[in-house]
């Protein structure tokens, strides 16, 4: 009979599954686990094994690097709620500020490793179609009518939360610039936006296969991972008179790497982020590297562009984020009637 | 709540029973109160605020509306659907009723981006209907469309084994009595898969309510015009927002509560009336 | 009325209900015109919500060519989230089994006050945002969650780790296996199990010989339907995995971060294998329709052999 048949089936399996599942925590080896956001995985996978090696040959100790990659916040969020990261690499030090509030990093972790714990940074450019047809040279431009701008929402993505604030910093600047004034930029600014996807992937989506919009701003490492998926011949790249710096921070995890015993090797894991050797991985990326000798090599890739910082234009991380993106904040105002 | 009347020969109501409520009390109970307990760490005042703000207002209205609508048209066609793969053979059927369960197995992002890829201006079906002056992605009705999609299994496979079962002497009776095959349909079948139809309807209403990966692909999430309830729930947890989270979708919960709720009175009063015709 | 109907046609000993859906009934057919006027209409409405995204879906996945498309199945990280997924849909799918049945076989075969509400919690699950059902149980099994605390002094894991994926595909599938089973159970009645117990049959024989016979069909769409969304969620499932490559990644995680990496053509390989991998099911189903149909020729009245 064939329900009997198909239930005696279902049992075994069921228990094999359990029976699964129970072994996998025990691991004899050493494992770091890094917990970060979702377009760095193709760069740490190249790290990873440079680091493996590094260590093996400094202290002796094979080790293996688990990666784990998703959107930054809801990565902050998991390793808040028990993740058991040792190390955290985000793109964002409101992520990492988190994890500092929960206990879990120390307080002044940005003193920890050197450049204010970011090994690697990037900044944001436009994407325009070939030919530049509108003729988008500058922020302002951006602001015109009948220019479509398609930037992600600021509330959910990284790439809209440094579009917002290089926008408003760049009003800022304007000649008789004020807080005003660069409000009412910013919400010209987003009137010009069709569409708010809820991250820089769908925004590109949106931009380059659905063919909406004539600008595209995001982060410059990304630019060239579409221009690879996309083909060089449909887009091209334009670099504003200024941007906003975006600093990739890192932090140790304190309870894990206690809890663990992997302080020493997860604090060199972060430490070689800034040996040459990462530096060099990292530009490959198309990050930024902060060591000197990198930046002279790749100068002709990384086109030298005056770059504000959160800190100098709005104080701090935290006070941009209450200012702009909490609720009921600049952000949502553009929105209300 | 366990009061048995009439069925009291059969065994096994109070295993059943007993394991029935000890399961869902487990799996979906528990960790549903751990929401509203949640919930109770803001005040009132608190509460109110972030659930009734213009544009939260503007989400519901968008959710439960686009919700209601795809779960209708699933309704009519998922119906049409189950009938023409039960009652009929036709060239493809098979590869027709396997396909019925695709938007389960996709996962809902890549749903998103397919049908925006289809339904946007440049997209194979959006370019026809450029033309008409119809815009689909982006609109309102993508947000209708992604939840079509996403409830699409549930009226064929509840409807499906029904009609499966249904007894063709009935039809045959109806039909030897004189009665049309419309009149055979509306009061001989109709009566009998009603419950199944409605289950149906409900489950892909409740599935749609919810369903947040593949609508933000299509919905353009404006707010106040294309912006679901369940983005503005992500977009609180992005602000560590816990308790700003968990209070709009309790409130989610309680209306697809009331509405679930109606639903399957309705369909417990429809079965009972059709048990009693007999 | 469906229930009174049964027992006068059907003998006690579970006749195959399949099998008379494909008696004559001449009388009681539709109009050509109204029959293709209908298997039009349905053709042409599951080409649009369903044959064209599927066709995207291949198209982009092929996009690159066979060699992506390969390449992106083969590599070790889609190996482990296959794997992953197939070991999550082979214990929530028998789990949500064994509590549709019990729950069906109260709800549908016994009369009680509060019915109406009880099938309505188990709808429930449907109507929770896929996300929020990831967040209940970050709040219940998180480290600032009601166990955990407990869980990490006992170094246990739950979320984070393969059983938190689990427990959130259990909770996202819930309700399918039940609800497919209620209203199938409800038409049917239960005259037949009656007279069963009053032949002399034991629940277990009433139940196996009896009811399972009738209710298979709702069974096995219930499972299948079960198994496609198990192996598809993405939104509970991506709260409560910690995305660890590998580890804790599943199919549907595995294509967003593909997708997130700008590797549009891998996403959509990974994404045409989950939609494979559902009709494996139902290649099953037809299996076992074609196996049912085959022993009924040979022994009409359903002997249990192995």
């Amino acid at each position: 009979m064939f329900a009997r048949r198909f239930l005696a089936l279902l049992g075994p399996l069921a228990a094999t599954a359990l029976l699964l599942v129970a072994p996998g925590a025990a691991r004899a080896q050493t494992t770091l686990l890094n917990v970060s956001y979702d377009v760095a995985r193709e760069y740490y996978k190249d790290y990873n094994p440079v680091f493996v090696k590094y260590w093996k040959g400094k202290a002796g100790q094979d080790i293996a690097v688990n990666q784990s990659h998703a959107g930054s916040s809801a990565q902050a969020r998991a390793v808040a709620d028990g993740l058991e990261a040792d190390v955290v690499t985000m793109n964002q030090a409101t992520d990492i500020d988190l994890l500092a509030s929960r206990g879990l990093v120390v307080a002044d972790w940005t003193k920890r490793f050197p450049n204010n714990a970011a090994p690697n940074f990037s900044t944001m450019v436009y994407l325009v179609r070939k030919g530049n047809p509108k003729g988008v040279k500058d922020w302002g431009d951006l602001v015109k009518p009948g220019v479509a701008v398609v930037i992600p929402n600021p509330k959910t993505a990284g790439n809209g939360r440094y579009t917002y604030l290089a926008a408003w910093g760049y009003a800022l600047r304007q000649k008789g610039g004020n807080e005003a004034s660069a409000k009412a930029f910013v919400t010209a600014l987003f009137k010009n936006v069709p569409v708010l996807d809820t991250g820089g992937r769908g925004a590109t989506t949106t931009f380059a296969q659905r063919n909406i919009g004539d600008v595209l701003v995001t982060f410059e490492n990304e630019v060239y991972l579409i221009q690879k998926e996309l083909g060089a011949d449909k887009v091209e790249i334009v670099y504003p008179s200024v941007s906003i710096r975006a600093d990739n921070p890192v932090a140790l995890i304190e309870r894990v790497v206690d809890k663990k015993g992997t302080r020493a090797v997860a604090k060199a894991y972060l430490d070689y982020l800034y040996s040459d050797e990462a530096q060099e991985i990292a530009a490959k990326y198309h990050y930024r590297p902060v060591s000197a000798a990198i930046s002279k090599k790749y100068a002709s890739t990384f086109r030298p562009i005056p770059l504000l910082t959160v800190e100098e234009v709005f104080g701090s991380w935290a006070a941009a984020q209450k200012a702009h993106f909490a609720d009921g904040g600049s952000f949502d105002q553009i929105y209300q009637k | 709540m366990s009061r048995r009347t009439r069925h009291n020969v059969l065994p096994g109501f109070n295993l059943a029973m007993g394991y029935t409520l000890f399961y869902l009390g487990l799996i979906v109970l528990i960790p549903l109160s751990a929401a509203f307990i949640k919930t109770f760490a803001l005040t009132w005042a608190q509460f109110w605020g972030a659930v009734s703000t213009p544009r939260v207002v503007a989400s519901y209205q968008l959710t439960f509306g686009a919700s209601l609508i795809g779960a209708a048209i699933n309704a009519f066609f998922g119906l049409i659907v189950a009938w023409v793969l039960v009652r009929y053979t036709f060239p493809g059927k098979r590869i027709l009723d396997a396909l019925v369960d695709l938007p389960f197995a996709l996962p809902t992002a890549v749903a998103g981006i397919a049908l925006t890829a289809l339904w946007a201006e440049n997209g194979w079906i959006g370019s026809l209907l450029k033309p008409l002056g119809i815009k689909v992605a982006f609109t309102p009705l993508g947000v209708v469309l992604a939840l079509t999609f996403i409830g699409l299994p549930f009226v064929v496979r509840t409807v499906q084994p029904v009609l499966e079962d249904l007894e063709s002497e009935l039809e045959d009776a109806a039909a030897s009595l004189g009665a049309t095959r419309w009149q055979t349909f509306v009061h001989v079948i109709l009566p009998t898969i009603l419950p199944a139809l409605l289950t149906g309807f409900a489950l892909a209403f409740a599935r749609a309510v919810g369903e947040y990966g593949s609508v933000v692909f299509i919905a353009g999430n404006l707010p106040m015009k294309t912006e679901i309830t369940p983005l503005l729930i992500i977009t609180k947890l992005e602000q560590y927002d816990y308790n700003g989270a968990t209070a709009l979708a309790v409130v989610m919960l309680l209306f697809s509560f009331v509405l679930l709720l109606l639903i399957n009175v309705l369909q417990w009063w429809a079965n009972r009336r059709a048990g009693r015709e007999s | 009325m469906a229930g009174a109907t049964t027992i006068l046609t059907k003998p006690v000993a579970g006749a195959s209900v399949a099998i008379d859906v494909q008696r004559n009934r001449r009388s009681t057919e539709e109009h050509p015109a109204v029959k293709w006027g209908l298997i039009g209409l349905a053709v042409a409405f599951m080409l649009l919500f369903l044959i064209m995204p599927l066709v995207t879906v291949f198209f982009e996945a092929f996009r690159k060519g066979v060699g992506v498309y390969l390449a992106a199945l083969s590599e070790p990280e889609a190996l482990s989230a296959i794997k992953l997924t197939l070991l999550i849909a082979g214990i929530a799918v028998p789990v949500n089994l064994v509590f549709g049945v019990a729950a069906s076989w109260a709800i549908a075969k016994f009369d009680f006050r509060g019915k109406a509400l009880l099938i309505t919690l188990i709808d429930l699950p449907f109507s929770v945002s896929p996300i929020v059902s990831g967040l209940i149980y970050v709040l219940v099994f998180g480290a600032q969650g009601w166990f955990g605390p407990w869980l990490q002094a006992h170094d246990m894991k739950v979320i984070f780790a393969v059983p938190g994926i689990v427990l959130a595909t259990i909770f996202v599938t819930f309700p399918f296996i039940a609800r497919e089973l209620i209203p199938l159970m409800m038409a049917q009645g239960a005259e037949e199990e009656e007279a069963a117990i009053v032949l002399g049959a034991s629940g277990w024989q009433t139940f196996w010989y009896v009811t399972l016979p009738n209710i298979k069909w709702g069974v096995l769409y219930g499972v299948i339907l079960c198994n496609a969304r198990a192996m598809g969620e993405f939104g509970a499932v991506s709260v409560v995995s910690g995305h660890i490559r590998g580890q804790t990644n599943t199919m549907p995680l595995h294509v967003e971060i593909l997708y997130n990496e700008y590797q549009f053509a891998a996403a959509f390989a990974v994404a045409s294998l989950l939609a494979l991998l559902a009709f494996v099911t139902l290649g099953l189903k037809s299996f076992v329709e074609w196996k049912a149909r085959a022993e009924h020729e040979i022994l009409p009245l359903e002997a249990p052999r192995t």
